[in-house]
């Protein structure tokens, strides 16, 4: 469960704002390849700078930097235990809920500190929503009251104003047409790729500006997963979305930006039709082609 | 990973036998020109079939191996192997219609001796041989290298059609021999346009550089 669904004083960091995102025109050329850092847009949705997370003295993520670049999918691969997950959910500062868990290093969510002391982390979770790879719908309750669950918790009671986000919601999640004459049976009524796309949707009705996703489709049966990767892809024109996957030819599909993790390290960043066509470490080509180890 | 490997390595070489068929085709269809051996000419013509084969059998299995969704330099080599068994095919269509106008050609007295046609045979079919000797060594500079020598062969072929088209004027008892020796003389200008291709689709698979359409070697703009 998100652990940003609590009530909580705003800090000076300011709220997520609805719609299209102060981001520039996207484009379609990275940086010199091998350069650790995305191409240079204006203001990236996140710029992060020499990550390290520690989990007690175990060192899981060594120096990573690199720009994520707005309203673009970026893919984060590499074999288990490479450090991906702990990389996404440094980004929402969930890893801090993990006893013994540390970091060092900056982390910029359109140019605002994310990491600052006066921070307060659950405003982080609401501007950078995550979907988990075992969809984790709320079993006691509805499906609207799913999607809802988060407004309702952050102080929204306005009748209009819930339902009209609710539709707003799982239509942009691309689940609307299937559900909108059932909006009050339970959520666990639903399949396995319909109870994803509701997380989607209550991670959406909050407005992040960052979706995050671990393996979203992975428990999926190919036509489920299919719907996740077309949704993804409409989603990219609103949002920021950084998905791990295991799946290669998933973030081939899907990702503009592919970033290849190892044993804690960013061995590699590019555009994606270079990360699956030519990578330029051997330790890249070898991973996606299989080889590995 | 072993039997995709394998399944690799098999497709690897299906590619070479389809080339040492190809060059053997064009070597015995100048040899069948030059000795006026029309079995010889009749055998290039025969043998052209098993390079048809081949072209099929290798596109079937690049696509069976591209629906493992293979990556990075396993996708350029499925991709580069169906793009040069094409050539080859083409290749060997050049030597059946070499052999078919060297038989023709035996039918009346030579000309003059060959020489300037068995030097453009030469060029060409070095030039694909470096090519293919790049694509087996992994040589990405060696294949670079072959792309220049294609203006050598196309100011040849223009030189004899030239000449022959001089000579036809001279003397119209003459026509048939020179037209087919014009056709000859432009089968190899192809040969070593395929040869060109063969190279560009090396450089390719070795450095994911795209240099078709340049003329010199060089790097499409990115």
């Amino acid at each position: 469960m998100n652990a940003a669904m609590t009530t909580g004083e705003e800090t000076n960091f300011p709220p997520a704002r609805p719609g299209p995102q102060s981001a520039p025109v996207r484009t379609d050329v990275p940086a010199p390849r091998g350069a650790a850092v995305a191409p240079k847009t204006a203001v990236p949705a996140l710029a992060i700078r020499r990550l390290c997370v520690y989990f007690g003295a175990n060192q899981v993520l060594k120096e990573v930097s690199l720009d994520i670049q707005a309203r673009a999918v970026t893919a984060i691969i590499g074999p288990s235990g490479c450090g991906k997950s702990t990389f996404l959910r440094s980004i929402n500062r969930m890893h801090e809920l993990i006893p013994e868990a540390r970091m060092e290093g900056e982390i910029r969510l359109f140019d605002q500190d994310i990491y600052n002391p006066l921070v307060e982390p659950v405003i982080v979770r609401r501007r950078v929503g995550m979907v988990f790879q075992k969809s984790n719908p709320f079993p006691t309750m509805s499906i609207a009251d799913n999607v809802t669950v988060g407004l309702r918790l952050n102080g929204v009671r306005t009748r209009s104003v819930l339902t009209e986000r609710t539709e707003q919601s799982l239509r942009m999640a691309a689940l609307w047409d299937e559900v909108k004459d059932r909006l009050h049976a339970p959520a666990i009524s639903l399949s396995g790729g319909q109870q994803q796309r509701l997380c989607i949707a209550r991670a959406l009705a909050v407005q992040p500006e960052v979706l995050l996703m671990d393996e979203p489709a992975s428990a999926l049966d190919p036509l489920a997963t299919a719907k996740i990767e077309d949704l993804i892809l409409e989603l990219k024109r609103d949002y920021t979305i950084v998905i791990v996957t295991h799946n290669m030819q998933q973030a081939a599909r899907i990702s503009d930006f592919t970033a290849f993790f190892y044993l804690g390290e960013l061995i590699e960043f590019d555009a994606t039709r270079r990360i699956f066509t030519n990578p330029a470490k051997k330790q890249t080509e070898d991973y996606v082609t299989g080889r590995f180890g | 990973m072993i039997h995709f490997d394998q399944e690799l390595a098999s497709l690897k070489e299906q590619l070479l036998i389809m080339a040492s068929l190809a060059e053997a085709a064009v070597n015995k269809a100048i040899k069948a020109l030059v000795e006026r051996d029309d079995d010889l000419a009749r055998q290039v013509k025969d043998q052209d079939s098993a390079l048809d084969r081949l072209e099929i059998e290798i596109d079937d299995m690049g696509i069976i191996l591209l629906s493992k969704a293979p990556l990075a330099s396993d996708l350029r080599l499925i991709t580069v192997a169906m793009k040069i068994s094409h050539d080859l095919e083409r290749v060997g269509d050049e030597a059946t219609t070499i052999a078919r106008r060297s038989v023709e050609l035996s039918q009346e007295p030579q000309l003059k001796p060959y020489v300037d046609i068995p030097r453009m045979a030469r060029m060409a079919l070095e030039m694909l041989d470096d090519a293919l000797n790049a694509f087996v060594h992994g040589n990405p500079e060696k294949a670079r290298a072959v792309i220049p020598r294609d203006r050598e062969v196309d100011l040849l072929n223009r030189q004899l059609h030239r000449e022959l088209s001089s000579y036809m004027i001279e003397k119209p008892t003459t026509i048939t021999r020179c037209l087919n020796l014009m056709v000859i003389a432009k089968s190899l200008e192809r040969i070593a346009d395929h040869a060109t291709n063969v190279a560009e689709e090396v450089v390719y698979l070795y450095e994911a550089k795209d240099i078709r359409h340049t003329g010199k070697g060089q790097d499409q703009p990115e």
